[in-house]
């Protein structure tokens, strides 16, 4: 099987997805670049490349550019998609949330509910997060708890290549809205890729690492590090599980419950801002409903209640890194031994 | 090789594998040891299984301890003929360490064998093909559900001495996901197709399930195809078949349901790793495969029954056959195995489920052995 | 005029005259305690969606504002089904889950009410785009308050449909305030010369003349469904009530509402208009007048005697699947 990168996947997905069912178009700012200007055509497919080709394969009818006015576009993304389109719209950066967040939120994530049960709205929202690339406080955020609160939205947050690729089809399959967060550290990282097109259920944890001792629960990026840490500590005779929830919303609830219920121990890991974060939802689910089993205080590793640091000194320690995850596993072990 | 010293290395068991790790020793360093005997459990991401000696002797070194994960072809340990000295034991162990290493370096450079692809009645069948490339080869047939990776155990083994080729069947693998009616004559007419695509005359045909169903069907529509059969717990011998394995099969989509619906098939259900879960659930997440899998099993097993019974034709069959089955196989009844004609070799192994050459690779693979010569 | 035949006279003012009755209802209902939460009254602005609406075909879309019974009316909307609606009923347009700010049915191209003030124009934006990408022919119109022009929603709309040549249609429905705040204040500049800056043809309309807001409505309508791209409609009129029910509407003048009512009303207007030209009998709307009130009045009893969602209804709704 080829090995393929992040990038790719997603790419991948978009144009399998686009020749499958014509009503799949895709819109964003500079999604192919260069529209109107009197160099190249396609001239970056997106910022970071990842809808690169598109345009030449499906036309500037189907892969749409737009002006930077995402309060225009997202709700035109939002509307398309409650009249007949399946639109895969692209937030630059999800920290341009601010400017057309009511779209999402007001609109698209409650049409369903609000007339009755009676719109259907397959709307993706496709948008980079995640610190790392030295992109300082407006270019860096998590903000997928955000998301995840609003009722009416799904949240997927792929973890590798082979994730991304199925998840954005279920995404682009599915008739509700949302949001698909790509971390932009991830984009080169490579593995192996169906060359056909597949789907990743939402709402079930991918099981990344199987032990005994402690439950890791970790998100996005945080899927790699956590199994990075479960590989080291295996050596040093600590079995972790490893959960990646893949989506935030819905949530595998139950896959975490059991998991702690078999390793009585839990780290969260979350690259978002601490307070109101993913960790603290995961540790009050478990808290609730599965305290008995707890032999060890729940730990959450997350950033520091500040916005991300530009200097990459100061990045690197505001990321939560193998080590801190790292030195909260061997924490939890000393409890319950 | 030295003369009466045999290294036992850590085995490749499919191409994902390239690392093991020893999780028991089944046999004390010093002790006696016959070709066959289980030495030590061996565990990878995705299956633990035994590993036999390859042959007669006293294990004289055990080299990787419980718990220590070492590449394929690392050595485990070394069986001596009685009477090898000690300083020619610690000599081979040195020169193989030292070889090893520049093989492996080689190795990493050099592709391994990969599997390939061929197009069998205007569809991509994807095969892997391993081995001497000699004599008849070996067409070895997963069933329902399954891929050529189910053979990991048997095909790298029987390839010692034969040119084998596993396939994976349409709707299956990395095979065209189109079944066409996906009843048994389409998977025999397939196969046929594909032996064509291959240049492959005659075969020792080994199918396992559906896989057996498949290349009994073969060898009765094309006689002059098979050279032999081997028909491991195979459908198409009687009406029974667990439907809530075909229907579980079918239907999980998630991890725990999977898992429930892969402990079926084996005596011990430990068996059933993470990885394998995880491989089953990308094969059947892939677009094309939930319909695939449906057609063959309205085809094949309609209303929980199986359509076709071809017990009673296999006295047409001039080439020798044998059935093999576990006596705990919870998928097809071994039942049907008592059935059969009288003087049809019919091997019962006690200890496995409906997977006996995963559960019993190496009594599989001598029993394959002993039929093909 | 007219390409509008008798037949759709009658029609015009059917839903002309049924805004009103059913508008007028929900005022007293309202006012006697039996509705919930808010409600924001179109009496006065009939000939608004009726004339815009008149031109439109069931794969056309709208979307509509805080406002939006009388866009709903005029779109083809259930009326009973709106009045179950607002009263919270489980047999309402939205299964008693949105109430008068989102009573929506997208089968009838309704879009929706909007709670979100210029929540509209982008959602057009996407209906416009769906019309043209699966070439359907439609077209798709915003409604906009004086107050709604003001958000930056709406004017990077007018844009966006520019750019993408949109068959879109802004409909800024100007009845001089936004909530309290006269639009006198508040609109910078002015509503046609946005229009011009955005590249868009603009018109200004009397909002109480319903054949003015009609053609106006069918050259912004057939422009757009040629392909030629978007167009706005400023169109003056005036309410009846205030912003919401229960404003006690100080900032008013004393007696304004009440010379309103005399001097511009879009159904005395419009009957005026056919029967002196002889198209329509004055019998004839009265019988209409007679019937419409009728049925609202059915519709009434029906919302008040409907039965509430339950705790069964609570979970519902809200994915298609999850």
């Amino acid at each position: 099987m080829a090995k393929k990168s992040y990038r790719q996947a997603i790419n991948e997905a978009l144009a399998q997805e686009m020749r499958r069912d014509p009503t799949v178009i895709v819109m964003g700012e500079d999604n192919a670049g260069g529209l109107g200007a009197p160099g190249e055509d396609d001239a970056w497919g997106g910022v970071l490349g990842v809808t690169k080709g598109l345009m030449p394969e499906f036309g500037r009818e189907r892969v749409l550019d737009t002006p930077i006015s995402e309060s225009s576009f997202i709700g035109a993304a939002a509307g398309a998609a409650a009249t007949g389109l399946r639109p895969v719209a692209e937030l630059m950066f999800v920290d341009f949330m601010g400017v057309c967040f009511d779209q999402i939120f007001n609109q698209a994530g409650k049409f369903r509910y609000m007339f009755g049960g009676k719109a259907v709205t397959p709307l993706v929202v496709r948008t980079m997060y995640g610190a790392g690339f030295r992109a300082a406080s407006q270019h860096s955020q998590c903000l997928y708890p955000i998301f995840t609160h609003v009722p009416g939205l799904k949240v997927v947050l792929p973890s590798s290549p082979y994730e991304a690729k199925g998840l954005l089809i279920q995404a682009i399959r599915d008739d509700d809205p949302v949001i698909f967060l790509e971390h932009k550290v991830l984009y080169d990282d490579e593995e192996e890729v169906p060359d056909e097109p597949y789907t990743i259920p939402f709402g079930e944890a991918n099981l990344t690492r199987e032990g005994k001792d402690v439950t890791i629960v970790a998100l996005g990026r945080m899927v790699k590090f956590a199994n990075q840490v479960a590989d080291g500590l295996e050596t040093d005779g600590i079995s972790c599980t490893v959960l990646d929830p893949r989506t935030t919303s819905p949530l595998d609830a139950d896959s975490i419950l059991e998991s702690v219920e078999e390793t009585g121990r839990l780290v969260v890991v979350d690259e978002a801002s601490p307070r109101c974060n993913m960790a603290t939802d995961i540790s009050a689910l478990v808290a609730e409903q599965a305290f008995g089993a707890l032999k060890a205080p729940i730990r959450m590793v997350a950033p520091p209640h500040t916005p991300v640091p530009f200097a990459p000194e100061l990045e690197d320690l505001y990321i939560p890194s193998p080590e801190k995850i790292g030195a909260a596993v061997r924490e939890v072990m000393e409890h319950g031994a | 090789m030295s003369d009466g010293i045999q290294a036992v290395t850590m085995p490749k068991w499919g191409l994902a594998m390239d690392e093991g790790m020893v999780t028991v020793w089944l046999v004390e360093e010093g002790a006696p040891v016959a070709a066959g005997d289980e030495l030590l459990e061996i565990e990878t991401t995705k299956i633990t299984n035994v590993f036999e000696s390859p042959a007669a002797g006293t294990l004289s070194r055990r080299l990787v301890g419980e718990g220590e994960t070492v590449p394929v072809g690392a050595l485990l340990a070394v069986v001596a003929e009685d009477g090898a000295a000690e300083a020619e034991i610690d000599a081979f162990v040195e020169r193989f360490r030292a070889e090893f290493a520049v093989a492996a370096e080689a190795a990493a450079e050099s592709a391994a064998v990969e599997p390939e692809c061929v197009e069998a009645g205007g569809r991509p069948i994807n095969y892997l093909r391993a081995g001497t490339g000699e004599g008849i080869p070996l067409v070895l047939v997963h069933g329902f559900g399954g891929d050529l990776d189910n053979w990991l155990f048997n095909q790298p083994a029987l390839a010692e001495h034969h040119d084998v080729v596993a396939l994976d069947l349409p709707g299956h693998g990395r095979s065209a996901k189109d079944v066409g009616a996906g009843d048994l004559a389409f998977l025999s007419g397939t196969l046929a197709e594909f032996l064509d695509a291959l240049g492959i005359d005659r075969a020792h045909l080994v199918g396992h399930s559906l896989g057996g169903a498949a290349v009994l069907g073969l060898a009765l529509d094309h006689p002059k195809r098979a050279a032999s059969l081997t028909l491991i717990s195979p459908a198409g011998l009687g009406p029974e078949i667990n439907r809530s394995y075909i229907s579980g099969f079918v239907g999980a989509a998630r991890r725990k349901e999977m898992k429930a619906v892969l402990a079926m098939l084996f005596a011990d259900p430990g068996l059933v790793s993470r990885d394998m879960v995880e491989d089953v659930l990308k094969y059947k997440r892939l677009d094309g495969v939930s319909a695939a899998l449906e057609t063959i099993a309205r085809a094949v097993f309609p209303d929980g029954r199986q359509a076709v019974s071809l017990a009673e034709r296999l006295g047409e069959l001039a080439v020798p056959v044998q059935v093999i089955w576990g006596r705990r196989d919870k998928i097809v009844p071994p039942a049907h195995a008592e059935a059969l004609p009288p003087g049809l070799p019919v091997h019962m192994i006690e200890t496995a489920g409906h997977m006996a050459h995963m559960e019993a690779a190496g009594e599989v693979n001598r029993l394959i052995g002993a039929m093909t010569g | 005029m007219l390409q509008l035949n008798r037949d759709d006279l009658v029609q015009a003012y059917i839903r002309m005259r049924t805004i009103r009755e059913f508008e007028e209802r929900v005022h007293t209902e309202f006012a006697g305690g039996a509705i919930p939460g808010f409600v924001h009254l179109y009496a006065g602005e009939e000939a608004s969606a009726v004339g815009v609406c008149m031109n439109l075909e069931d794969k056309d879309y709208i979307a509509s504002t805080h406002r939006g019974h009388g866009h709903c009316i005029a779109k083809g909307c259930d009326v009973e089904a709106m009045m179950k609606e607002i009263y919270g009923r489980r047999e309402g347009s939205c299964g008693g889950k949105g109430g008068s700010m989102h009573i929506a049915d997208l089968s009838k191209g309704m879009m929706g009410a909007n709670g979100i003030v210029g929540g509209g124009p982008p959602l057009v934006c996407g209906a416009a785009l769906s019309a043209k990408t699966l070439k359907t022919g439609g077209v798709a119109i915003a409604f906009v308050g004086d107050g709604g022009s003001n958000q930056g929603t709406t004017l990077e709309s007018y844009n966006l449909a520019n750019v993408w040549n949109l068959p879109a249609v802004f409909v800024v429905e100007d009845n001089g305030y936004a909530e309290s705040t006269a639009s006198a204040w508040s609109v910078g500049g002015s509503q046609l010369k946005r229009a011009e800056a955005f590249g868009m043809p603009g018109r200004e309309v009397d909002g109480h003349d319903f054949f003015a807001v009609y053609e106006a409505a069918k050259e912004a309508v057939d422009r757009a469904r040629a392909g030629k791209g978007p167009s706005l409609l400023h169109v003056k009129l005036n309410r009846y009530y205030g912003h919401f029910e229960g404003d006690a509407m100080t900032y008013r003048a004393d007696g304004e509402v009440e010379a309103l009512r005399e001097t511009v009303d879009s159904l005395a207007a419009f009957r005026a208009r056919v029967t002196e030209t002889g198209l329509l009998e004055g019998r004839q709307l009265d019988d209409i007048d007679r019937e419409v009130a009728a049925s609202i009045g059915q519709a009434v009893t029906a919302a008040m005697s409907a039965k509430a969602p339950g705790e069964e209804d609570l979970l519902t709704d809200v994915y298609v699947s999850y």
